[in-house]
């Protein structure tokens, strides 16, 4: 059995739901949250380069990097805020972030 | 069955295990560990399909910067993770019925609108002498050399948005005050005393 797009495709699905089932599982832990965001956008880099790879255009390819790029720079500025919150207040349960009262 | 089918359950296999892993691992530390697993096997599917520039990209920047951030972070932080976890379990079953509506959705999708190979656009395939990372040169550095400038100013961004929000000034630490130092006038520091023999000053 050849492996086709479809095969890359379920497999980016699955991982997407992992993310997003994450998220609502660790719904206190937010630096699982964020793992959790990384997985998501795994999963999106997949199809892109599934695509790419299989359509014969290369443009999935460099976006996939352009992706990657603003998850790292989403992964800097996250743990950096993850570690001022903890600093001022002692804890990084999600449910304690209401002090906007937004 | 080829070789390469069976690489391709492997990695998929264990990617998908190691993600399973990383939301349900009691300790953060394993999480983070199988994280970096997890993007491994995404490596190794990227290198199946031909795609070695992404999945060596996907290797120095996830597994050499990103994981090894969240591995200090979590490391570094003292945190309670028990206390964390308490609303594990009441939080599964929502959990579960949303993971499945969109996975039993996502897969409809794939498995219905089912995409022949080759079918598509087709542009130009890449000469066989190019390799991948050339030909994507040639992409990035022309078409998208703007979107590739924005990339790197993102990058700058974060980085002073992370100096700036961790930096912090501690009151009764002592540092260097150049201006100070490069202010500092002989006539304000040495004096020259007349010293009377046998007197001592």
């Amino acid at each position: 059995m050849e492996i086709g797009l479809s095969h890359y495709l379920t497999v980016a699905a699955m991982l997407f739901t992992l993310g997003v089932f994450g998220i609502f599982l660790n719904r206190k832990n937010v630096i699982i949250i964020l793992m959790s965001i990384e997985l998501i956008l795994l999963a999106v880099n997949i199809n892109l380069v599934a695509f790419s790879a299989f359509l014969g255009d290369l443009v999935g390819q460099i976006f996939t990097m352009f992706i990657l790029t603003v998850a790292a720079a989403e992964a800097a500025i996250g743990l950096a805020i993850l570690v001022v919150y903890f600093r001022n207040r002692g804890t990084i349960a999600v449910e304690d972030i209401n002090m906007m009262k937004g | 069955m080829t070789l390469t089918a069976l690489a391709f359950y492997a990695f998929a296999t264990i990617l998908l295990a190691s993600a399973v892993r990383v939301i349900t691992a009691k300790n953060p530390v394993h999480s983070v560990l199988f994280l970096i697993l997890a993007f491994f096997n995404a490596a190794g599917l990227f290198v199946l399909i031909g795609a070695e520039f992404v999945a060596f990209i996907l290797v120095i920047v996830y597994v050499g910067a990103v994981a090894v951030l969240f591995l200090f972070v979590v490391m570094m932080l003292d945190i309670d993770f028990q206390q964390l976890r308490s609303g594990f379990l009441q939080n599964l079953p929502v959990g579960i019925i949303v993971g499945l509506i969109l996975a039993v959705e996502l897969v409809a999708l794939v498995a219905l609108h089912y995409v022949q190979p080759g079918a598509g656009v087709a542009t130009a395939a890449p000469a066989a002498a190019v390799s991948n990372t050339e030909a994507i040169g040639r992409v990035l550095y022309t078409d998208y050399v703007y979107a590739f400038q924005a990339s790197g100013l993102i990058l700058l961004v974060a980085m002073i948005g992370a100096i700036v929000l961790t930096l912090r000034h501690r009151a009764g630490v002592r540092r260097q005050q150049i201006a100070q130092q490069l202010d500092r006038k002989r006539s304000d520091v040495v004096a020259i005393r007349k010293v009377p023999t046998r007197g001592g000053v």
